[in-house]
């Protein structure tokens, strides 16, 4: 139901992200989706990847704090009012959503949104009730 | 039941100790009266000569020594042997300056291994145990300090040195170390390192560990010993009197004997140099009464301390300091207000960071500055962005009521503040004043 998103603690200052995707790049780390988050002194980085395991791995191994977060993903047409009808399921079943970002698919036909919301099955379930697919971390890894 | 190295000394009673200390003293200064020229002229200076001093209750009447005396003296200015009885070197990190470099005769370094053996003893080595020492062997006497003890009590003793974290486990584990020596910041990085490897206090075969060299809180030892599944020793030391082993922990834990037979501790107003009463804080003040080749007479520390003559329940009766509440040199006043890191490292060890951090100082638009960088740990972390920055507000909020001052947070990444196996570099003072 929710897939694992990989969320990485850095600084903000020059070369800092430069020296996660570096490390990530050169052991093969294929990132399907990227997104971050930043105060005045440090940021998050949100990322979706095709191995969970190995990279978590590889971060540990680089002295990275980080941690495996679930998050809802699904795919929707790439047309306008995709995300709106997301976004409508969501509240009316009454579900916060803490921070989201979006992607496009292995083709253009489809785009894939992130959720990161308090209550993955209740979430699930409105989105399953509007009609919307959820994406599988299988899916992700594929595309 | 206790164990004790010299019980006869360790438990020595006050007529007694009294009566060690004022013989020792009085031959101590006729000793540097006699045989080393700087002391002497600043004893006329100060016009006292030897016939002044006839027994502890007279040790007011000498002057002051200072680092500064140290720095003129260097090298051989307070040399109380000729160099053909001494048989060693040791010298300070000189991170506050000049390097002080002090001189051992062959029994100076017995007396102080001696000191070293107490204090292993007081953590509960026997010549059973395996004692890890992962002090710096070399100029720096934390490594020689606790070598010595080690071989005197009898343990089979590893002379690691410091480094190497990899090394230290697997010979920790191999040889089963029961007792390990090293400087609490090292002690905590093992314990992280431990901890990455997968490994327990289970999977470590040691009991106790003694720890000094640089200062730390009641916060660090339970969280080292929690860590490491050991009872965590205080040890303190200074190169100029020796090295560690001056003043040391039992198994009470409420505050370090300090080896009087060798060292009379005072405690002194900073300001005016008056002697203060038990119980009150102040300066702490040392004279060496045993040493030959580098006899201090009432060197001041800068440590800022308590002593007490209370009963300890250990059976030892030399007189107990506290852990050192600070400096009065590495004190910092900012914007007005008295700071010691300890109660910074205080703040974040209460709120569950780890100890490391560095205090960065400023001097902006003519206004004090304070940074503190805390290290980002995985217990920490989540990838809500609201609930870090709400923790960093209680770290700002802790500051606040601790010292009274508003101070700038910042979180950094993990080990990326200077650490170091030797002595930590908590505080970075870049105000040009």
């Amino acid at each position: 139901m929710s897939v694992k998103q990989i969320s990485v603690f850095l600084e903000n200052r020059p070369g800092a992200l430069l020296g996660m995707t570096r490390v990530l790049a050169e052991r093969g780390v294929d990132m399907r989706a990227f997104s971050l988050a930043e105060s005045s002194d440090f940021g998050i980085a949100r990322i979706i990847v095709n191995d969970v395991e190995k990279t978590a791995a590889i971060l540990t191994e680089a002295g990275f704090v980080h941690n495996v977060t679930p998050v809802i993903a699904v795919s929707i047409t790439n047309r306008p009012g995709g995300l709106n009808n997301a976004l409508t399921a969501l509240s009316e079943a009454g579900v916060n959503v803490e921070y989201m970002y979006a992607f496009v698919g292995g083709n253009r036909d489809n785009a894939y949104m992130i959720f990161r919301v308090a209550d993955d099955e209740k979430a699930a379930a409105a989105l399953r009730g509007a009609g919307i697919q959820l994406a599988e971390q299988e899916e992700l890894a594929n595309l | 039941m206790e164990r004790y190295y010299q019980p006869e000394i360790e438990t020595a009673s006050r007529e007694q100790i009294t009566a060690w200390q004022s013989e020792r003293l009085v031959r101590q200064v006729r000793h540097v009266w006699n045989d080393v020229p700087y002391y002497r002229r600043k004893m006329e200076e100060h016009g006292v000569s030897p016939d002044d001093i006839r027994g502890v209750g007279d040790l007011y009447k000498l002057p002051f020594l200072s680092k500064a005396d140290l720095r003129e003296a260097y090298p051989y200015g307070l040399l109380g042997a000729p160099l053909d009885e001494c048989v060693r070197i040791h010298s300070t990190s000189g991170t506050t300056g000049k390097r002080v470099v002090a001189f051992y005769t062959q029994s100076d370094i017995d007396l102080w291994n001696e000191c070293c053996a107490r204090a292993l003893t007081a953590a509960g080595a026997t010549k059973e145990d395996v004692c890890q020492i992962a002090y710096g062997y070399g100029l720096f006497t934390g490594g020689a300090g606790l070598d010595g003890g080690s071989h005197k009590v009898g343990c089979l003793t590893l002379p690691m040195s410091s480094g190497n974290t990899e090394r230290q486990i697997m010979f920790m584990r191999d040889m089963n170390a029961t007792i390990l020596c090293c400087t609490p910041s090292y002690a905590e990085y093992l314990g992280e390192s431990m901890k990455e490897l997968g490994l327990t206090p289970e999977d470590i075969p040691l009991k106790a560990g003694i720890f000094g060299a640089e200062a730390w809180s009641e916060e660090m030892r339970r969280d080292i010993e929690q860590t490491l599944g050991i009872k965590a020793y205080d040890i303190y030391g200074l190169t100029e009197l020796s090295g560690p082993g001056v003043a040391f922990e039992c198994s009470a834990q409420q505050g370090m004997h300090i080896n009087e037979d060798h060292f009379i501790a005072e405690i002194i107003d900073p300001e005016t140099g008056e002697p203060l009463p038990d119980g009150q804080q102040g300066e702490l003040v040392f004279t060496s009464i045993t040493k030959r080749a580098f006899p201090l007479l009432r060197y001041r520390t800068r440590d800022v301390c308590v002593l007490t003559h209370e009963k300890c329940s250990c059976g030892r009766t030399h007189v107990r300091m506290a852990k050192p509440r600070g400096r009065t040199d590495d004190m910092l006043i900012i914007r007005g207000v008295n700071v010691f890191p300890s109660q910074i490292e205080t703040v974040l060890l209460n709120l569950g960071y780890s100890a490391n951090y560095q205090i960065l100082v400023d001097r902006v638009n003519h206004t004090d500055t304070l940074e503190v960088r805390v290290e980002m740990t995985p217990e920490m972390f989540t990838d809500n962005m609201g609930e870090i920055t709400g923790r960093q507000k209680k770290i700002v909020e802790g500051l606040r009521s601790m010292l009274g001052l508003a101070a700038k947070v910042t979180l950094v990444a993990p080990k990326s503040i200077v650490r170091s196996e030797g002595k930590a570099v908590r505080v970075i003072d870049n105000r040009k004043i």
